[in-house]
C-alpha cells in the first residue's frame, strides 16, 4: 500500500460514490448514469457532477458542463475493438485513471464498475482510499441467482472496510403499457431481503421501463425526459437519500 | 497459488523479473530467468486430459446479465435428456458462480480421490464443477487477482477427473480478461468446437457482444452463433408483445447480418425462466409448451449442426 496519496486531482471532490454489484447486467451502469443526472437535477444550481469509469481528461456531456464522462471506451481506437488485458494491466490503467486526470473541482464522483470482486474493484478501492470515498451503491436484481452473488459482493465490501451506503433492487417488476399489470419477470423482493440480512439500508426498488433503456441508447437525459416514468420516482429518491448523507453544502 | 504484487508485469512481459514491483516476489527469480515465459506444462496434461472428451463448447457474452449461466445450465440439461449422452458443465465465473444455484446444487462439496477431483453429479451423465462447491458459506467473497482465478481454471481443466464426456460446456463470466484468456490458453493443444456468445437485443449489449466476437477472432475462436435472449416479453394478462430491452440498432439480427455470424435463435422473457433458475430446476421441465423452452431446443439443435453436421441428415 502506497504511503497516503498526494492531495492530487481528487482534492477537489467532495463525495466519492462506487456503484458495485457482484452479479452482471443488474443496471450498474444504468444506476450510475441515472444517479448523475439525478445528483445534478436535485443538487443546487451551478454544482458539478462527474461521472467517472476511466478515462484521460473529462468529456462534457451538456453545454453547462455540469457532468463529465470518462470512460475506457475513450481510448479505443474503434468502438468494437476488444479490451484483452489481464490483471495487472487493468490495474495500472485505474489507477491511472484516478490520479492523473484533472477532475478539478467535482461535488459527486460516481464510479461504475464491472461486475466481480477482482482486479478492478480491489484497485480502485487502493486508489480511492486516501479520499475516503462515502461509499458503495450496491445493486441487484430481485432474483436469487442475483442476489446470491451480491451477498459475496457485501462480503468485499466488508473485507476492504468500504463502507455499503446502500443496496438498490433494479429491474423491479413490469408494467405492461398495454394493460397495466404488473409482471415480476426477475421475482421480486430479493433486493430487500438482501439488505435485511446484510444489516445494511434499502435505497429502493426501480422497476423495468423500456423508455429508459432507449433514452439511455439514444444518449437522452432520462430524468429530465420522463419525469412521468414509473423508474422516475425510485431514482429520485435514491437520488435523495444519497444527497441526505452527503449535502453539497451552501450554494 | 502465491500472491503477486499489485504491479506485477505479468510473467511474459519483458520486464519479468526485472521491474521494481518484482522485488520480493517469490517468482521473482523464475520470471528473470525467462523459465516463466516459457508454455505451461499444463497445456500438454490439459490436452491428454481432453482426450475423453469429445466436444467443447464455450459460453461467452461480453456483456453481464444477458443469460450465459442460464443458456450454459439449459443446454446442459438439454443434451443430457439422452441418457446416452455424457453431460460435463465447467462454471469459470470464480467470483460470482451462479451455476451450483442454477443446478439446483447448492450446498455440494467436491470430493478428491486417486483419479482427480470428482464432478457433483446432478444425473449419472450430468456432471458439474464450480468454486462454488469450494466455497463453505453462501456469503464467501472470492476476492482474488488475475494469476489465482488462473491458477483455479487451470485446475479445473486438469485436475478434475470428468471421464469421458460427449460434452463439456464451460461458463464463462462476462468480458474478454483473465479468465477468458486462461480458458482458451489452457485449451488451446484439445479441440474447441467454439463458441456460443449470448446477448440481449439492446445495443449496450451488442455493443460488448461486437467486442467478445473480435476477442473470438483475436483468439482464433470459432464461432458456433449467437444467441438473442430477452427477446420480447407477452404478457400473462393480455397476451400483448413488449419490448423491455429494445432493439434500437436491429438487434442480434442486423449485428449477427453485419459481423456475418450465425443467429442461433432468439429467447423471449418469460418470468417462469428465473424462478426455475432460483429454484435450481430445469425450465425445460418446468414450463414445456412456453415459446422460451420452444426456442431453447431450436437452439440446440441449430447449434448441434455445427458440431454434428451429420445430425442434419438425420430423421
Amino acid at each position: 500500500m502506497e504511503a497516503a496519496a498526494e492531495p492530487g486531482n481528487l482534492a477537489g471532490v467532495r463525495h466519492i460514490i462506487l456503484v458495485l454489484s457482484g452479479k452482471g447486467g443488474v443496471g450498474k451502469s444504468t444506476i450510475s448514469t441515472e444517479l448523475a443526472l439525478a445528483l445534478r437535477h436535485a443538487g443546487k444550481k451551478g454544482k458539478a457532477v462527474h461521472q467517472c469509469d476511466s478515462g484521460w481528461v473529462p468529456v462534457f456531456v451538456d453545454q453547462e458542463q455540469s457532468i463529465s464522462l470518462m470512460s475506457v471506451g475513450f481510448l479505443l481506437e474503434k468502438p468494437d475493438e476488444a479490451v484483452v488485458w489481464r490483471g495487472p494491466k487493468k490495474n495500472a490503467l485505474i489507477k491511472q485513471f484516478v490520479s492523473d486526470v484533472a477532475w478539478g473541482q467535482l461535488d459527486y464522483l460516481v464510479v461504475d464498475t464491472p461486475p466481480g470482486t477482482s482486479d478492478e474493484h480491489m484497485a480502485v478501492v487502493d486508489a480511492l482510499r486516501p479520499y475516503s470515498p462515502l461509499g458503495a451503491l450496491v445493486v441487484t436484481t430481485p432474483q436469487a441467482v442475483s442476489v446470491g452473488d451480491v451477498r459475496r459482493e457485501l462480503t468485499f465490501c466488508k473485507k476492504v472496510g468500504l463502507r455499503v451506503i446502500g443496496v438498490v433492487e433494479n429491474m423491479s417488476g413490469f408494467v405492461c403499457p398495454h394493460c397495466e399489470e404488473c409482471t415480476n419477470i426477475f421475482s421480486r423482493g430479493g433486493g430487500e431481503e438482501l439488505a435485511r440480512h446484510a444489516g445494511v439500508p434499502f435505497l429502493g426498488s426501480v422497476p423495468l421501463d423500456p423508455e429508459l433503456t432507449r433514452s439511455l441508447e439514444e444518449g437522452r437525459d432520462f430524468i429530465q425526459g420522463f419525469p412521468e416514468s414509473p423508474a422516475f420516482p425510485a431514482l429520485s429518491c435514491i437520488a435523495q437519500k444519497i444527497l441526505n448523507e452527503a449535502p453539497v453544502g451552501l450554494s | 497459488m502465491e500472491e503477486v504484487p499489485h504491479d506485477c508485469p505479468g510473467v511474459s512481459s519483458a520486464q519479468a523479473g526485472r521491474g521494481a514491483s518484482c522485488q520480493g516476489c517469490p517468482n521473482q527469480g523464475l520470471c528473470a530467468s525467462g523459465a516463466a515465459a516459457a508454455p505451461d506444462p499444463a497445456i500438454e496434461e490439459i490436452k491428454e486430459k481432453m482426450k475423453t472428451v469429445k466436444h467443447k463448447i464455450l459460453v461467452l457474452s461480453g456483456k453481464g446479465g444477458v443469460g450465459k449461466s442460464t443458456f450454459s445450465a439449459h443446454l446442459a440439461h438439454g443434451l443430457a435428456e439422452d441418457e446416452n449422452t455424457q453431460v460435463a458443465l465447467l462454471d469459470i465465473d470464480i467470483c460470482g458462480p451462479s451455476i451450483p444455484k442454477i443446478m439446483g446444487l447448492e450446498g455440494e462439496q467436491v470430493h478428491q480421490s486417486g483419479s482427480g477431483w470428482s464432478p457433483v453429479f446432478l444425473e449419472d451423465n450430468l456432471g458439474v464443477m464450480s468454486v462454488g462447491f469450494l466455497l463453505s458459506s453462501p456469503d464467501d467473497a472470492v476476492i482474488w487477482r488475475g494469476p489465482k482465478k488462473n491458477g483455479m481454471i487451470k485446475q479445473f481443466l486438469r485436475d478434475v477427473d470428468w471421464g469421458e464426456v460427449d460434452y463439456l460446456i464451460v461458463d464463462t463470466p462476462p468480458g474478454t480478461s483473465d479468465e477468458h484468456l486462461s480458458a482458451v490458453q489452457y485449451l488451446a493443444a484439445a479441440h474447441i468446437d467454439g463458441a456460443v456468445i449470448i446477448t440481449t437485443p439492446q445495443e449496450v449489449s451488442l455493443q460488448d457482444v461486437r467486442k467478445e466476437i473480435n476477442f473470438c477472432h483475436k483468439v482464433k475462436l470459432p464461432i458456433i452463433g449467437v444467441v438473442e435472449n430477452m427477446s420480447g416479453f407477452t404478457c400473462p394478462k393480455c397476451q400483448k408483445e413488449s419490448q423491455i430491452f429494445l432493439p434500437t440498432t436491429g438487434g442480434a439480427e442486423v449485428m449477427c447480418r453485419d459481423l456475418k455470424v450465425p443467429l442461433l435463435g432468439k429467447v423471449p422473457l418469460d418470468p417462469r425462466i428465473g424462478k426455475s433458475c432460483d429454484k435450481g430446476e430445469s425450465f425445460f421441465a418446468e414450463a414445456p409448451d412456453s415459446p422460451a423452452t420452444l426456442a431453447y431446443r431450436s437452439i440446440i439443435q441449430n447449434a448441434e449442426l455445427s458440431w454434428q453436421p451429420y445430425l442434419a441428415f438425420k430423421n
